[in-house]
């Protein structure tokens, strides 16, 4: 057993404060561009993407270069400034193809290792926030299945795909490689699914006589699409964690204002004893969120398990969170009106996104020599 | 707060320590007083108390110094209760001559502590206890009263006591803090023993003992505020340890596991791997913790990490019992017995299953716990009370 030597080089679980001026600088652009009021709205417009927040976001904070390098045309962070983008995104459910485009597709073209050429054209265009790039799997797609997805043609329907609408270029694993084809070509379709998560469009995509640009062969493919799928879960825990943050926050705000009974809701024992609990599990999964990042950031052996374990954990408790603060705003709760609900469906989606809770399991399970019966 | 002392500093003194007395022909009392004298006993205590008024953080460099070179020492886990209860209140309350008398003796080893404080009638309700200290026409203190769940009681030579000196004022306020002479005749010392079968604790009677107001801390009535520095101590060190990966009970569960797959089904398999998730995610927030002291942003976050470890220590310790199956079936021994220090690994799954029990009882029940998060992290409105307004004598009981 290695785990515990592993363990000797303690991560940094912490945020600097370069990290906070970011957060600010996002969390400010999300109050006066995505409140609550207008991601309801924009969910039942024709598109819920607002295009000048994105441009707002990707281009002129910088957010969807960070992981890029400088000299490719990015900001030259890490995976722990994106994660706090993250964890601002998760706070507000604005729809921003920021997890699937600036991490998972940045992170699969990153790996590709291309100093020019198509790969690092496509890379620039993305981390300046000028095109979106989304990878043409099915949302659900864990880490593990990375390598195995590596199948088949250009000709194919591939359905569940994450924010393929918004998407300029999508990334498509064949048994050949990786292509790169653009949405607007010829013999692509992408047709739209109604989500359980209106913030996060689904989409059919169908291939049919597409063109597609080969970035790299199947070998060097299969390590790139499961390194971006491992980004993609790891800083998916910080999303959860901003979602889960959120909850813990306006339940609480709402329970000291709500009174029932001649008090406020929040002074009974059966409630604050929930939300109590839940300010434990909010606590933990930034540890569990912050040690994924930074994990992914420094290149750590401990990558996988980190992310992993983050991953079985802050689904969880998105879920919990978010089931709570519907449960705990009482009636107001289940309105349509009263943004609980976006929450709720991030929540539940996200638990099923890059692997359920329970695959990540199993993953922990073959890492840490846990053997099944 | 520290002075400009630096690690460097501070390495140089524990090198000088160890040239002076080293500890391959200096008995071990003797080293361990010298080192208190040298200030680096516990460096952020003030100079001439055993430490160096230094930051706290440049203790760790003192203690790889001294272990690398063999030196003994005071075993921390044996006089846990001095440590970590009675040294920071004497520190905080205590008069010049009390700290003098008392600190040296205590982080040495020579003089073990108890704590006093518990009773039959109060527990998660601390304030509410009965035991009664008079002052008698000499000015000394007579006491009378039981306590219970004092672990080292039956070795301890002093006590940190509260009790009630004024009847006749709401709860809160009418408890003075005192230290207690073991030795007194009127202490009795009996062992509590306990579901696991042996007798960790004790449980103390009190009969007119007799306490000079000289070993009285802090005013007379401000009791309870003094045992807040106490009781904060209790949950940091009950929560604060640090654990390597598998480091707690989950390591031996997985070693089970591993070592004897016929034990292995799915269902004990999904529940393991959930534990063993949230015993890594307990982990990690612990070590986040301690990177935020160390950066010198306490959180909050230490009000939690007791909760999740007494939930984790008790599924673990349960799933074991389970895994074991026949094994599972049978306890090692039911004798009582009188241990010194509480020692998880070193036993069997069903003592850890029984000890483990009491985690989320105490040191604050969990149920205590949950309100102290909501009320003073959250910041949610406080339970309605009757009780804080009305005469000790006049509660219900």
């Amino acid at each position: 057993m290695t785990a515990q030597t592993e363990a000797a080089q303690a991560p940094d679980l912490l945020y600097s404060e370069a990290e906070e001026d970011l957060r600010s600088a996002v969390r400010s652009l999300l109050a006066g561009r995505a409140d609550a009021p207008a991601v309801i709205a924009g969910i039942e417009s024709d598109t819920p993407y607002d295009l000048r927040l994105w441009e707002s976001l990707a281009a002129g904070i910088g957010a969807a270069g960070l992981l890029v390098p400088e000299k490719l045309g990015g900001q030259g962070a890490t995976h722990r400034e994106a994660a706090v983008v993250l964890e601002e995104l998760g706070r507000s459910v604005a729809p921003a193809p920021y997890l699937t485009s600036a991490v998972v597709a940045t992170e699969i073209l990153l790996a590709l290792g291309a100093g020019d050429g198509p790969v690092a054209g496509l890379l620039a265009e993305l981390a300046a926030g000028r095109k979106v790039a989304v990878l043409a799997l099915p949302f659900s797609t864990p880490p593990a299945d990375g390598a195995a997805a590596m199948t088949g043609t250009l000709e194919r329907t591939v359905t569940g795909v994450a924010e393929a609408e918004a998407a300029d270029v999508l990334l498509v694993p064949t048994a050949d490689g990786l292509y790169a084809v653009e949405t607007g070509g010829d013999g692509v379709a992408v047709q739209a699914l109604v989500p359980l998560d209106l913030t996060r469009p689904l989409a059919t995509v169908t291939l049919s006589g597409a063109a597609g640009t080969l970035l790299a062969d199947a070998g060097p493919a299969a390590a790139a699409v499961s390194k971006g799928l491992l980004a993609g879960a790891g800083l998916l825990a910080s999303e959860q964690l901003g979602l889960a943050e959120w909850c813990l926050t306006e339940t609480v705000r709402h329970t000291r204002e709500r009174h029932q009974f001649n008090r406020p809701v929040g002074s009974f024992q059966s409630l604050k004893h929930r939300m109590a609990q839940l300010w434990l599990e909010v606590v933990s999964a930034r540890a569990a969120a912050r040690n994924a990042a930074d994990a992914l950031a420094t290149g750590s052996p401990d990558a996988p398990l980190a992310v992993a374990v983050a991953q079985a954990y802050c689904s969880r408790v998105a879920v919990n969170a978010a089931e709570e603060c519907v449960q705990l705003h009482g009636g107001i709760g289940m309105t349509w009106e009263h943004p609980a609900h976006l929450y709720l469906k991030r929540a539940k989606a996200d638990s099923i996104a890059y692997g359920t809770a329970g695959r990540h399991r199993e993953t922990v399970a073959g890492l840490v020599e846990l053997p099944a019966p | 707060m520290s002075t400009a002392i630096d690690a460097a500093q501070i390495r140089r003194r524990t090198q000088e320590l160890l040239a002076a007395h080293p500890p391959a022909t200096t008995g071990r009392t003797d080293f361990l007083q010298a080192r208190f004298d040298a200030g680096l006993a516990w460096v952020h205590y003030p100079v001439g108390l055993g430490g160096l008024d230094a930051s706290r953080s440049l203790q760790p460099v003192v203690d790889a110094e001294l272990a690398a070179a063999g030196a003994p020492d005071n075993d921390p886990r044996r006089i846990g209760i001095g440590l970590g209860m009675a040294a920071p209140t004497i520190l905080g309350y205590g008069t010049e001559e009390q700290k003098q008398r008392f600190l040296r003796p205590l982080w040495v080893g020579e003089e073990v502590w108890c704590q006093l404080f518990s009773e039959p009638g109060a527990g998660s309700d601390l304030a509410a206890l009965g035991t009664r200290a008079v002052r008698d026409e000499g000015g000394d203190w007579v006491v009378d009263g039981q306590k219970v769940w004092t672990s080292s009681a039956h070795v301890a030579r002093w006590a940190i006591l509260i009790a009630r000196t004024d009847p006749d004022v709401p709860k809160h306020q009418g408890i003075s803090y005192f230290i207690c002479d073991m030795t007194d005749p009127g202490v009795e010392v009996r062992p509590l023993r306990q579901i696991t079968g042996e007798a960790e604790f004790n449980e103390v009677f009190l009969t007119g003992v007799r306490i000079p107001d000289s070993r009285r801390l802090g005013p007379v009535g401000d009791g309870w505020k003094v045992a807040q520095t106490t009781l904060m101590n209790e949950r940091v060190s009950i929560g604060g340890a640090r654990i390597p990966r598998e480091g707690g009970m989950i390591g031996t569960v997985a070693r089970t596991w591993r070592e004897q797959p016929a034990l292995r089904t799915h269902d004990l398999h999904q529940r393991l791997l959930t534990l063993w998730v949230e015993a890594e995610v307990a982990r990690l927030t612990g070590e986040r913790l301690r990177q935020q002291l160390v950066a010198g942003q306490p959180g909050p976050e230490g009000s939690g990490m007791k909760l999740a470890f007494a939930r984790l220590n008790q599924e673990i310790s349960g799933l074991e019992v389970e895994l074991l199956g026949d094994e599972g079936l049978l306890y090692s021994d039911w004798t009582m017995r009188r241990p010194e220090i509480v020692d998880f690994t070193g036993r069997d799954a069903g003592y850890r299953y029984l000890r483990s029990k009491g985690n989320s009882i105490e040191g604050g029940t969990s149920e205590v716990l949950l309100n102290i998060v909501a009320e003073r992290v959250l910041g949610l409105p406080v339970e309605p009370r009757n009780d804080k307004d009305v005469a000790w004598k006049d509660l219900a009981r």
